[in-house]
């Protein structure tokens, strides 16, 4: 692209910007203060954290925050768990979505009118949480990963954006498929699936992080400590305030326990958030093109 | 490629070119549409969506789980009588209105206001890492963002004692909104501008060129160039949200609720969670989330309605 740059800005105009950026510049230190805070805070020692906050004397830096919350075991079933169950999510949700964008996204199909108000009906209308629950319940799916994984897995947000995607690709690519005879599927998985990789990297980066970071279905399913997947195990320890016994069991006094729990909070801040966070800039190109895909009106 | 037999069976030789006729033909050449790609998408849609909708009836119930729908009695609108004519209804629907409305109208801007801000910056590589920096909240879960609000804002937390106090915020219903309104924007401003900047990647450069020869200042390009831009996504966005307000989702609300902050942050969504799952009153909750549900249907309408006549008779 060839932008001029023709920046003759008025002194008002310098003005408004300059203040723009100062307001744009505060957003991003609030973003990152709060996190660097909890980093530092992760390697304090309890006491320190609760009389002083943080300090930057590394001298005085510990792990033991980090080795009394990572030799947890309940951190480590919740973290298998979440994987298993975000993988499956996504793999069954965004094979499901975009299997059914396909018929929708051609002119000729049959019945598309008739589809399109089955799902719609959805997008405004529900059952509720009790009808819900008891529809799951009757399936036998409490106590299953199936409960926390399939209700959500056909997003009709989601088959519109990739519908719209489909919609953009050439028509050539359609009828050079029927002269070579190809079925619908093989045009569907070898041509258009592998000219689709920006709205399917954006579905696979929504469904898996949605997925992660859920905590509802998986707290009224889910009672089997077992099975309990990451942010639940979180909310044990952040918001309910009670840590996994391991963790501070050892702590002789009350005061001592509570000052620890405090401590703990950080640590497993920065390990439950760390694989999401490294992971998104690999996803960082494909927001753009996916996202705006999904914006246009289908 | 097999052929489907029932469709087959379906399709009488020398069948006039009937609109059924065609259809049925095309069914048969097109099986897999319907069979591989429609079918996992419609048994969901059925089971986890329609069947819930059926459910509905256990509202007009005193339903009794070892009884089933048809076993129980039926009560007419005694549990929304029960519900509309109880003192909590008010508070909760207020609740959930003002923790809406307010999340709408403090955090609708925001987004648009960065996406302008970041169209600004003539540097693409330090624009790509403030960008990087306010995607990255959208990444923690809800769970640890209020866990990390809730550290900061305990009695010894970090504003405590950068404050030098002791105030406990988040036993304070007073504080409970601006709460989840500011840690809301924090989280979601800059993910929500990535729509922004997007649109406003296809502003017309000659309009902006020809503006700035015109010697237009930057709110007059604004007006110009980049406004008409971003206008359909603002639309958009604006009826999506709008039309939501009465679904304010559940996780962060609960995820932020203490006992002594209840009369500011028990929403209706929290209420159907408590009196449902919780004490078991399966007929009441879903009364309560019924009511809900229609309300928010009728609002989606109704901005949609609004909005269409605002944009010349495009709505959503």
């Amino acid at each position: 692209m060839n932008k001029k740059k023709i920046t003759r800005y008025s002194g008002q105009d310098k003005a408004l910007l300059t203040i723009g950026y100062i307001l744009l510049g505060l957003f991003v230190i609030a973003i990152i203060v709060p996190m660097v805070y909890i980093i530092v805070a992760s390697f304090m020692d309890p006491i320190t954290l609760q009389n002083k906050g943080i300090t930057f004397d590394f001298s005085k830096w510990t792990a033991t925050a980090y080795e009394r919350v990572m030799t947890n075991g309940q951190i480590w079933i919740g973290f298998k768990n979440a994987v298993i169950y975000s993988v499956v999510f996504t793999v069954v949700s965004v094979v499901v979505t975009l299997l059914a964008a396909y018929p929708l996204s051609r002119a000729d199909f049959r019945g598309k009118g008739f589809f399109n108000v089955i799902f719609i009906i959805t997008m405004f209308f529900g059952g509720g949480l009790i009808p819900t629950y008891l529809v799951v319940s009757n399936l036998g799916l409490v106590d299953s990963m199936w409960a926390v994984i399939l209700p959500g897995a056909f997003s009709v947000w989601n088959m519109t954006i990739a519908r719209t995607y489909y919609r953009g690709i050439p028509q050539e690519l359609r009828e050079a498929a029927d002269v070579d005879g190809a079925s619908e599927l093989t045009f569907f998985f070898k041509i258009l699936l592998p000219v689709c990789t920006p709205v399917i990297a954006v579905l696979v980066l929504w469904q898996f992080v949605a997925m992660w970071n859920s905590y509802f279905d998986a707290m009224i399913y889910l009672n089997d400590s077992a099975k309990q997947p990451l942010q639940l195990v979180l909310r044990s320890i952040l918001i309910q305030n009670q840590p996994e016994s391991g963790m501070i069991a050892d702590m002789q006094s009350t005061a001592a326990r509570a000052q620890l729990a405090e401590l703990l909070k950080y640590a497993t801040i920065i390990i439950s958030s760390l694989p999401l966070l490294i992971m998104y800039p690999f996803f960082q190109k494909y927001f753009d093109s996916g996202i705006m895909a999904g914006a246009v009106k289908g | 490629m097999t052929m489907n037999s029932k469709t087959v069976s379906n399709v009488k030789q020398g069948g006039k070119g009937t609109g059924l006729h065609n259809s049925l033909v095309y069914i048969r050449q097109h099986w897999q549409l319907y069979v591989i790609f429609m079918m996992p998408a419609l048994l969901l849609t059925l089971i986890f969506k329609y069947a819930p909708m059926s459910g509905i009836l256990i509202a007009f119930q005193d339903y009794n789980p070892f009884k089933g729908v048809s076993g129980s009695e039926w009560v007419g609108l005694k549990h929304f009588t029960r519900f509309l004519s109880s003192p909590d209804f008010m508070r909760y629907l207020v609740n959930t209105l003002k923790l809406s409305v307010y999340s709408l109208l403090w955090g609708f801007p925001v987004p648009i206001i960065l996406a302008l801000l970041l169209n600004r910056i003539q540097s693409a590589g330090i624009k790509k890492k403030i960008q990087l920096v306010l995607y990255l909240p959208n990444f923690v879960s809800v769970i640890v963002l209020c866990g990390i609000v809730r550290i900061f804002l305990s009695v010894t937390g970090p504003v405590n004692l950068l404050m030098g106090t002791d105030i406990n915020f988040m036993t304070m219903p007073e504080a409970f909104r601006s709460i989840y309104i500011i840690s809301g924007i924090w989280q979601g401003a800059g993910w929500a501008s990535i729509m922004y900047t997007a649109s406003l990647s296809n502003a017309s450069q000659e309009l902006r060129e020809a503006a700035v020869m015109d010697g237009a200042n930057i709110l007059q390009q604004i007006r110009a160039v980049e406004w008409p831009a971003i206008k359909d996504m603002v639309v958009i966005q604006f009826i999506l949200q709008a039309g939501n307000i009465m679904s304010i989702g559940f996780e962060k609300a609960y995820a932020l609720q203490t006992d002594l902050n209840l009369p500011a942050s028990e929403i209706i969504a929290t209420y159907v969670y408590r009196k449902g799952l919780i004490d078991g009153d399966y007929s009441f909750s879903t009364a309560v989330g019924l009511f809900n549900t229609v309300i928010n249907v009728i609002l989606l309408l109704v901005v949609n309605k609004i909005v269409a006549k605002m944009n010349d008779g495009q709505g959503i």
